[in-house]
């Protein structure tokens, strides 16, 4: 990409200050979106992909605080500088998220179209009635039938699937620069899922609007993606375009997601699981936050925080084996790995 | 919504038509009956009594008189009234309005107030203003409406003397010009109405606060944000109109309380509502007039609680369906 | 759905406490204890209760005089507060202080056991109602719904009247049967909830008897909410029955009770200001309390749910 990027997140932290200590959830991520292209954001529960989405938007509550010294870029303002009304304006208008549950984010008292017209009047000042005929004409771009008549009904009358894009609609009306999806599919049946899937991809193409599509599920990643970045404890552990992703995953942890991907086709015993537990964001582990449930963690990964090491052309990832690649031996099995995560014996296997 | 409207309707009518049974049999399994207990009688005649029974049916077997009963009440005849010397249904009908505007002026305020209050804790939550407030709510709910009701009437009435000590009107008040007499209602209004209001803002605020707090977590009130909505409009227009339900339905279920509370405050007030006369009647024992206000005060709380539920459909369109 | 911290709607609206229709489970007694405990302002009620309750019982004990002797008709009648009379005396010379402390024992007890007969009556006709269901359940509660319609005040009034003059007993019983609609609906729906449980099905898979069901599987889901209710309906009694003997047809007019000192005091309120308010204060503090140790069990007792990820 040779022009500016859409969207820069940089050292961005976001803390939780609770009872039971400081979460640091998000602990210093950075990426970049481009226009026109979709960054999946992937990573097991607890890593702090959703965390990071609801940031850019400013949506963090208390006991949430995003941290100076973050900064997120885009159209050439920081937008952890604006004041309330000004991240207002971006918020539904140039940025838009949609949501994981479709079940409880629409508002049951309020039609369907109703809410949807809402974001014009907001935003547009649109009279009810051009509001109205927006909303409706979002609701027949995502796809749904009969739109007049859905427009004027109530959540509980639609299905999960009609819910979803009913919030894609949503998130359409002032034409944003950037959607960030929050595990828009998981709720749903894998079905509705593709039939998602698809219809955002559709989007994209012909509005040509960027999208931060982030998720737990590769497969999820591999259909819409074309760069993907892989966060792990609060950082991100890896980026890379989506081919290379598949094709030469680095990070142990990466490697370890693909495996455990079954795959149709292919003869298994037993699905490859990554041994242990995502650690609790209020005790993170020194030096590489992963080396608990890594096969090939020796005593630097205990020592000292790996730093993003470059790969390849736009692949990083931050694994020491990028710098010493000899060490990518698997010390230990599976089974065994959490029994040794004490003690990561130094010297060659 | 028609459909749901007529349902409520017909769930009312039997209501009504099951506490007036009621109502005949408690008054028929008490000993005697009206000609034998209150102080005319004992001084009459027997056989005067005894005809007038007969004239009452009350000597026919209980099915008739049952029926009997049915029907002079469709016709609103409740019977003789000894403290109205007239029939009692004449004595209700004139103290049934001013009930009707006491307790519809103190929930009106109530609830407006209530609602303001629990909003603006919501909006507040952990401060030392909605910890200050919440607190004293706690207390003002506590108090007893005869209470309440003593303590206002001595220091705004007595001490003060910001308002009369008693009754609907002032005893010059068919001389009053229009507009005074206005004013002078207002005055005897004030004091009644305000013991009330306050009893019922205190509850409904604790209710709307806790309501609103469960509200406003909620991913749709999220999602509103995500659009771009403010804060001010996410509370009033999405949060509220969620949290509001809870609380209509909390204001339907505790009519019978409030017009039982309106009963004690009539008393302190000497407000000439339906619970001062009911409570007269007791002294007298009259009773087709404290069984008339029974029966006004069952088919009142069905109204009010109908009326309610349509609320509380239109407010929540899930609830329209079931 | 995250736990509500606030189900005061699941005490004024009898349909099913949310949390329990989603699955979560009551914690045992001793996990609730200790919540309960953490919460001051419940223990603060506890205590004010138990005060309330010693100076009832021990009555006799803790009154300077008898509340129904007439000290000095003319020259003590209608002192102000003082060291001698800290509550003052009555338009008879009677000191307020020690006819406080007597009607005490008579307006919690009214409470108390009215409260518990009330609870008793409604849970069992609820429980019944709820679990056999059907048409019989219907009709069961198209019954209480008309009964609730009434307004209990004008119902007692309607009653008293009719009866003639109540004495304590009959005042227990009257306050009693007009008290148990509200805890009926509310036990109804929570045995509907509790009989569509897997382990009622398991329990009846195994042969179990309805009895057995009822009691020991259904019952204890019943405990802690009508054990929420009942701590609210004593403070709402308390104040009912002071209200009812303060227009005269409560407690008999010669016992001490806190509604008849009301109503002797109404005749000078504005002069002999302290007999109204210090009955009151008895009045409001035991309210008060009933409403935190209520407010304080709700929480301890809500159903716990399992963290949502």
């Amino acid at each position: 990409m040779t022009q500016l990027p859409l969207l820069t997140v940089s050292d961005l932290r976001t803390y939780f200050y609770t009872g039971a200590g400081v979460a640091r959830a998000v602990d210093g991520v950075s990426f970049d979106i481009a226009a026109g292209e979709t960054l999946g954001i992937v990573g097991e529960s607890g890593c702090g992909k959703s965390v990071t989405a609801l940031s850019i938007l400013r949506l963090i509550q208390r006991p949430g605080r995003i941290e100076p010294g973050s900064r997120i870029l885009f159209e050439g303002q920081d937008l952890l500088t604006l004041d309330d009304a000004g991240i207002r304006r971006v918020r539904g208008n140039r940025i838009a998220m949609i949501f994981q549950e479709p079940m409880t984010a629409l508002n049951p008292v309020f039609t369907v179209g109703d809410q949807i017209a809402e974001v014009a009047r907001v935003h547009a000042s649109a009279s009810r009635r051009d509001a109205w005929s927006r909303a409706v004409e979002m609701l027949t771009l995502v796809g749904i039938p009969a739109p007049a008549e859905r427009a004027s009904q109530y959540p509980h009358q639609l299905s999960g699937g009609m819910r979803q894009r009913v919030l894609i609609a949503m998130a359409l009306v002032m034409n944003p620069a950037l959607i960030i999806a929050d595990e828009p599919t998981t709720a749903l049946d894998v079905t509705i899922q593709a039939q998602i899937l698809e219809l955002l991809a559709d989007l994209q193409q012909r509005l040509g609007t960027s999208i931060a599509m982030i998720t737990h599920d590769l497969g999820v990643i591999a259909e819409v993606a074309s760069r993907v970045v892989v966060m792990y404890g609060g950082e991100v552990v890896e980026e890379a375009r989506v081919e290379t992703l598949f094709a030469e995953p680095h990070h142990p942890y990466t490697e370890g997601l693909l495996h455990a991907m079954p795959r149709v086709g292919r003869r298994q015993e037993r699905l490859a699981v990554i041994p242990g537990n995502v650690p609790p964001p209020t005790a993170w582990p020194t030096g590489c936050r992963f080396r608990d449930r890594c096969a090939y963690a020796w005593e630097r990964c205990e020592r000292e925080h790996p730093p993003l090491y470059h790969i390849g052309a736009g692949h990083v990832s931050r694994c020491h084996l990028a710098d010493e690649p000899e060490r990518r031996t698997p010390k230990r099995t599976a089974a065994t790995a959490t029994a040794t995560a004490v003690s990561v014996g130094g010297g060659p296997a | 919504m028609r459909r749901f409207i007529l349902r409520r309707l017909l769930h009312g009518v039997a209501v009504i038509f099951i506490a007036t049974t009621l109502s005949f049999f408690l008054v028929h399994l008490a000993p005697g009956d009206p000609f034998s207990s209150s102080l005319e009688s004992l001084a009459t005649d027997p056989r005067v009594l005894a005809a007038r029974r007969a004239a009452y049916g009350l000597d026919r077997p209980l099915a008739e008189q049952y029926v009997r009963f049915l029907t002079r009440l469709v016709t609103g005849d409740l019977g003789p009234s000894i403290l109205a010397a007239g029939p009692a249904e004449d004595a209700l009908a004139a103290a049934i309005p001013n009930t009707l505007v006491l307790m519809g002026t103190a929930l009106a305020l109530g609830l407006i107030a209530g609602v303001a209050l629990g909003a603006w804790q919501a909006m507040r939550v952990g401060s030392r203003a909605d910890r200050a407030v919440d607190t004293a709510s706690l207390v003002v709910a506590s108090l007893p409406e005869f209470w309440l009701g003593l303590l206002l009437l001595l220091l705004l009435a007595g001490k003060f003397r910001l308002f009369p000590t008693g009754g609907a009107t002032d005893y010059m008040h068919d001389l009053m010009s229009p507009g005074e007499r206005i004013v002078d209602r207002l005055r005897h209004l004030a004091l009644p109405a305000l013991t009330l209001a306050l009893l019922s803002a205190a509850s409904i605020a604790r209710y709307q606060r806790a309501a609103l707090l469960d509200v406003l977590p909620q991913d749709y009130v999220r999602t509103a944000r995500a659009k771009g909505v403010g804060e001010r409009q996410l509370v009033w227009r999405h949060a509220l109109r969620n949290a509001l339900v809870p609380t209509i339905v909390l204001v339907g279920l505790s009519l019978p309380a409030l017009l039982g509370g309106a009963v004690f405050v009539e008393r302190v007030f000497a407000w000439p509502g339906m619970g001062r006369l009911a409570a007269d009647a007791y002294d007298a024992r009259d009773y087709p007039i404290v069984l008339g206000a029974t029966l006004v005060g069952t088919a009142l709380v069905t109204i009010g609680g109908i009326a309610t539920d349509v609320l509380h459909a239109i407010v929540d369109p899930r609830v329209r369906s079931r | 759905m995250r736990p509500s911290r606030f189900d005061a709607a699941a005490l004024h609206d009898a349909s099913v406490p949310a949390q329990v229709a989603d699955g979560g489970t009551i914690p045992p007694a001793r996990v609730a204890w200790r919540a309960f405990a953490r919460d001051r302002s419940a223990v603060g009620g506890v205590i004010i209760l138990l005060l309330l309750a010693v100076m009832a019982i021990l009555a006799d004990h803790i009154a300077p005089y008898n509340p129904r002797t007439l000290l000095d008709p003319i020259r003590l009648k209608n002192v102000a507060p003082s060291l001698d009379f800290p509550f003052g005396t009555d338009q008879f010379s009677r000191d307020v202080l020690s006819r406080v402390i007597h009607g005490a024992r008579v307006s919690l007890a009214v409470a108390f056991l009215s409260v518990i007969a009330a609870a008793t009556v409604g849970t069992a006709y609820g429980a019944i109602a709820g679990y056999i269901g059907g048409w019989i359940d219907g009709a069961m509660m198209r019954f209480v719904d008309a009964l609730l319609a009434i307004p209990r005040v004008l119902l007692l009034i309607a009653v008293a009247t009719l009866w003639g003059k109540v004495d304590v007993v009959g005042l227990v019983v009257l306050l009693g049967v007009t008290g148990w609609f509200g805890v009926s609906r509310l036990v109804r729906s929570l045995v509907i909830g509790a009989s569509e449980d897997e382990f009622v099905t398991a329990a009846r898979a195994l042969g179990a008897g309805h009895i057995r069901i009822l009691t020991l599987h259904i019952l204890p889901q019943v405990a802690s909410p009508v054990l929420v209710a009942a701590t609210l309906a004593i403070g709402n009694v308390v104040v009912i029955e002071s209200g009812l003997t303060f227009l005269g047809m409560g407690v008999p007019q010669d016992t001490p009770s806190w509604g008849g000192l009301f109503r002797d005091g109404m005749d000078a309120y504005t002069a002999h200001w302290w007999v109204p308010l210090f009955t009151g204060v008895a009045l409001v503090a035991t309210v008060l309390a009933a409403n935190l140790v209520a407010d304080g069990l709700r929480q301890a007792l809500s159903p716990r749910q399992l963290p949502a990820r």
